[in-house]
């Protein structure tokens, strides 16, 4: 009995403020909080609380026969918990359901898989323990940011302990063969789910596109296409990957979408054949039918399937390379909120307002580009990273100080005229204790709120110097 | 217009490269060229006060154009980028000094003269349609259309609010425009920034302004100079090219500078052209203490602009209002990252390049930062915006001017 598997991937990022040169420094927040907040908004009211009141209503409705899986990225989750509780609280019911299953990604919905295997396992942990917390759920299944996939990924990824993983069901890697079918990763015993781009595709970008000659697409005809493709034995399951925001948001209300998609669902349901099942369940149903070789990096972007929109020009590059380049450093720093701003940083959509491939005719790339081209962001970012570097540097130059400041303290230096120091031990030792001494003065200063006046200044630069001759 | 036949075009223009001090010229020259390769004929008018080089009007147009460009001159005092005090000036030394008084004492009396001469020329001269460039020429294309009855074009590059902003208008010089609007039979703005200012300030109806953007021939700037020795030792170029005036905004370029070098001492500020600010310029430099690092490089042209184009790191045009800006295309012809006020045509119209508000001058600064310190920046730039510019193609411009031709000779 063939099945139908919808997965929907949600994910908003925090876009960046328009960090400007002079702010390299200053230590500003990084994120635009007031103008993610309003996307935020809009879309939870748009998009995320009339489709999960649709899913949980199918999965009611249905008792059950209809399922879901989905991802929802750590950065989202932790911005809906913070701002819109009640829509995390709908995400919270549809889990409850048992009928929505919860696919495992990187938190910060970043490339690390790309850069770094530490950074990639840390973040993958780190989305694991955010599920665990807000829906007592373990995935079992994983998706990488973008559905990047190679035959190293996966092979991570299962050694992370997961069942599964998603890819792009792209010709180029499957040769003759379906993406209906279950397969498994190269040299592992990882299930590789393929996407059905184009029955994923008709929904996600071609449903309200007028130009299509297959518009309107009616629940009656997309039914029809998929029962065909699901007859008897030529497949064992349709995979509709797709954007979660295609409800409501790339798709709006007014083209029909969530009444299109309802009645696809009833027609798919009345079908005897015809089942939905979740990531997991695909996993136990069917055997394999054979391993798939991606040696080369495969996404689900653009027609290329490939990484250019994130690492296709030299700005990419550079900005990722500089930003993958500080993981010692900030890790080295001890510092939680370096930490997290760096792996902020790390979300692929910042890489993605700097592509360059279709800006001069506009297209999918400015959704939700807050940037007035692709130099800008790249600019907000090269300026966030230098002021970042600074944090961490001062950081290091704090702990240096406080060590001191503590030797200082703790071992009391015996008091010795300048003449002496300088006698005794040599210009250099003098020049040393000086400076200490200065340091430690305009700390205290500082700290009183003091100005020290010239005249002031005055006086004990010539004590000094007194001293020092006589 | 029966298409039969070649359209014959009578053109009254301003100047021609290499005898131009500014856009237009190199503008009307595009334009020209253009119409001539879709097969319209041209009668090209020009104004040429009688001790210029005698050389002035032998033009080179090739084999195939010449016979359909044709270039006849009235002897006067005007240029494009006149205004009442420079005429003056001019006045006093061609007719004080050499004593040939066939001019008229000010300018606007010289642009009424000239008209008077266009109307002899529009007797002898078969002709479809007249087509003019810029308020100058104005009364003549008029004065030729009365006589003849055919239809009049104006071509606006700048208006009278872009040269000197709204407080120094020059009152009859609103007025010629404004009649001038009134009385064409459709006007050709370079940019849609233009064709606003002239719907909203002159009053004129949407309907009858076309935009017709500017354009290039980008392969003249694609022939590398190889002898950049001043970058060799890590020095960054930021550069200006216009003329020294208000309109062109080099007053914000100079505070720019100022920011750009309390950050980064490594980088030079180059001004490639002249004009009324120049000393104002210089002086105000030296006041801001950063003389060393701004180079006055005069007004450039040919090969020894294309190279100065191609040794700077990033072109910036901060004008306070551009009706199109060809500079910035020439710059990115040159493979030359380019920084434009958001106040002109080029930044409606290109998309590869960074754009700013000019009288921002920290914004300003930081973007120069920004391309002088992120080198990948400024190839992303250089690389994009050299293919980009292909799409700026006279030929197609000139065949936009063509169906606007069309147009008026129907109605």
């Amino acid at each position: 009995m063939p099945s139908i598997s919808l997965y929907l991937h949600c994910h908003q990022p925090q876009r960046m403020k328009q960090y400007s040169v002079f702010d390299i420094g200053s230590h500003n927040p990084y994120f635009d909080e007031a103008m993610n907040g309003a996307i935020l908004e809009r879309i939870t009211q748009k998009s995320y609380l009339p489709t999960n009141k649709m899913l949980l209503g199918l999965i009611k409705n249905s008792q059950g026969r209809f399922k879901v899986s989905m991802s929802i990225t750590g950065v989202l989750l932790e911005q809906l918990e913070k701002r819109f509780p009640a829509v995390l609280k709908s995400f919270q019911d549809l889990v409850e359901t048992g009928c929505c299953e919860l696919v495992c990604e990187t938190y910060y919905h970043s490339l690390a898989a790309l850069y770094s295997k530490d950074e990639f396992v840390s973040q993958v942990g780190l989305q694991k323990k955010k599920f665990q917390q807000l829906f007592g759920f373990t995935p079992a299944v994983f998706r990488n940011t973008e559905l990047m996939y190679t035959n190293s990924v996966a092979k991570t990824v299962e050694e992370m302990g997961f069942t599964g993983i998603l890819a792009e069901g792209w010709e180029k890697v499957l040769g003759w063969r379906s993406p209906n079918f279950v397969y498994r990763a190269k040299d592992t015993n990882l299930a590789l789910l393929m996407r059905n781009y184009r029955l994923s595709d008709d929904i996600a970008f071609r449903f309200s596109n007028r130009g299509w000659k297959e518009w309107p697409l009616t629940s009656e005809k997309y039914a029809d296409w998929v029962n065909q493709t699901n007859i008897g034995d030529a497949a064992q399951t349709i995979n509709l990957f797709m954007d979660y925001e295609t409800f409501g948001e790339h798709q709006w209300e007014e083209t029909g979408i969530f009444n299109f998609f309802e009645a696809f669902v009833w027609r798919a349901l009345d079908h005897p054949q015809n089942s939905f099942k979740t990531l997991s369940e695909l996993i136990q149903l069917y055997e394999p039918v054979d391993y798939v070789d991606v040696p080369h990096a495969l996404s689900w972007a653009d027609t290329e399937r490939d990484l250019s929109a994130w690492l296709g020009n030299t700005m990419q590059q550079s900005a990722l390379e500089r930003i993958y380049a500080l993981e010692k450093q900030v890790k080295g720093s001890g510092d939680e909120t370096i930490l997290d701003d760096w792996r902020k940083l790390q979300t692929s959509d910042h890489f993605y307002y700097m592509c360059t491939k279709w800006f001069s005719d506009g297209d999918v790339h400015k959704y939700f580009n807050p940037y007035e081209s692709p130099y800008e962001s790249y600019i907000a970012f090269m300026n966030i990273i230098g002021d970042l570097e600074m944090r961490i540097e001062n950081g290091l130059r704090g702990k240096d100080q406080a060590l001191q400041d503590e030797k200082l303290v703790r071992e009391p230096v015996k008091r010795q005229s300048p003449k002496t120091i300088l006698e005794q031990k040599g210009r250099k030792v003098y020049n040393k204790r000086k400076a200490r001494e200065t340091i430690v003065k305009s700390a205290l200063k500082k700290k009183n709120g003091k100005k020290i006046d010239h005249a002031e200044k005055n006086i004990i630069r010539s004590e000094r110097g007194k001293e020092v001759l006589a | 217009m029966k298409k039969s036949h070649p359209v014959k075009i009578l053109m009254f223009g301003w100047e021609f490269p290499p005898f131009n001090s500014g856009g237009l010229g190199v503008a009307c020259e595009g334009l020209v060229r253009g119409l001539a390769s879709c097969g319209a004929k041209i009668t090209f008018v020009l104004p040429k006060p009688v001790d210029c080089a005698s050389s002035a009007c032998c033009f080179e147009f090739g084999e195939d154009a010449s016979e359909k460009i044709r270039i006849k001159t009235i002897d006067s005092l005007l240029n494009p980028y006149v205004n009442s005090r420079t005429y003056g000036d001019t006045y006093r030394d061609l007719v004080v000094q050499k004593k040939r008084n066939i001019y008229a004492r000010d300018l606007v009396s010289e642009v009424m003269r000239y008209a008077e001469n266009a109307k002899r020329i529009a007797k002898n001269v078969e002709f479809d349609v007249i087509h003019c460039h810029d308020w100058l020429s104005f009364p003549a294309g008029l004065a030729a259309k009365e006589i003849s009855g055919k239809p009049l074009v104006f071509h606006v590059h700048a208006t009278e609010f872009d040269r000197v902003g709204e407080g120094s208008l020059n009152p009859d010089i609103y007025v010629i425009e404004k009649e001038g609007f009134k009385k064409a039979d459709a006007i050709v703005a370079v940019s849609e920034y233009t064709k606003r200012v002239i719907c909203d300030r002159y009053g004129v109806d949407q309907s009858k302004v076309r935009v017709v953007p500017n354009a290039i021939q980008a392969d003249k700037y694609r022939a590398k100079f190889c002898d950049l020795n001043f970058k060799k030792n890590g020095k960054k170029i930021v550069l200006f090219v216009g003329r020294l005036t208000y309109q062109k905004g080099p007053d914000y370029f100079l505070r720019a500078a100022r920011r750009v070098l309390e950050k980064n001492p490594e980088v030079y500020f180059v001004f490639s052209g002249s004009g009324d600010m120049e000393r104002w310029l210089i002086s105000e430099s030296a006041r801001l203490n950063i003389s060393d690092k701004v180079i006055f490089a005069g007004f450039l042209r040919g090969s020894e602009l294309i190279r100065l184009y191609q040794m700077a790191d990033l072109y910036v045009m901060p004008s306070v209002s551009e009706p199109f800006g060809l500079t910035s295309l020439e710059a990115m012809a040159s493979g030359t990252p380019i920084l434009v006020a958001r106040t002109s045509g080029a930044s409606e119209m290109i998309s590869h390049c960074l754009k700013v508000d000019f009288w921002d001058t920290d914004q300003m600064a930081a973007k120069m930062l920004a391309v002088v310190n992120y080198p990948a920046l400024g190839q992303c730039l250089s690389e994009n915006g050299s293919s980009e510019v292909d799409k700026f193609s006279w030929r197609e411009s000139a065949q936009k001017c063509l169906s606007v031709y069309g147009e008026v000779s129907e109605a």
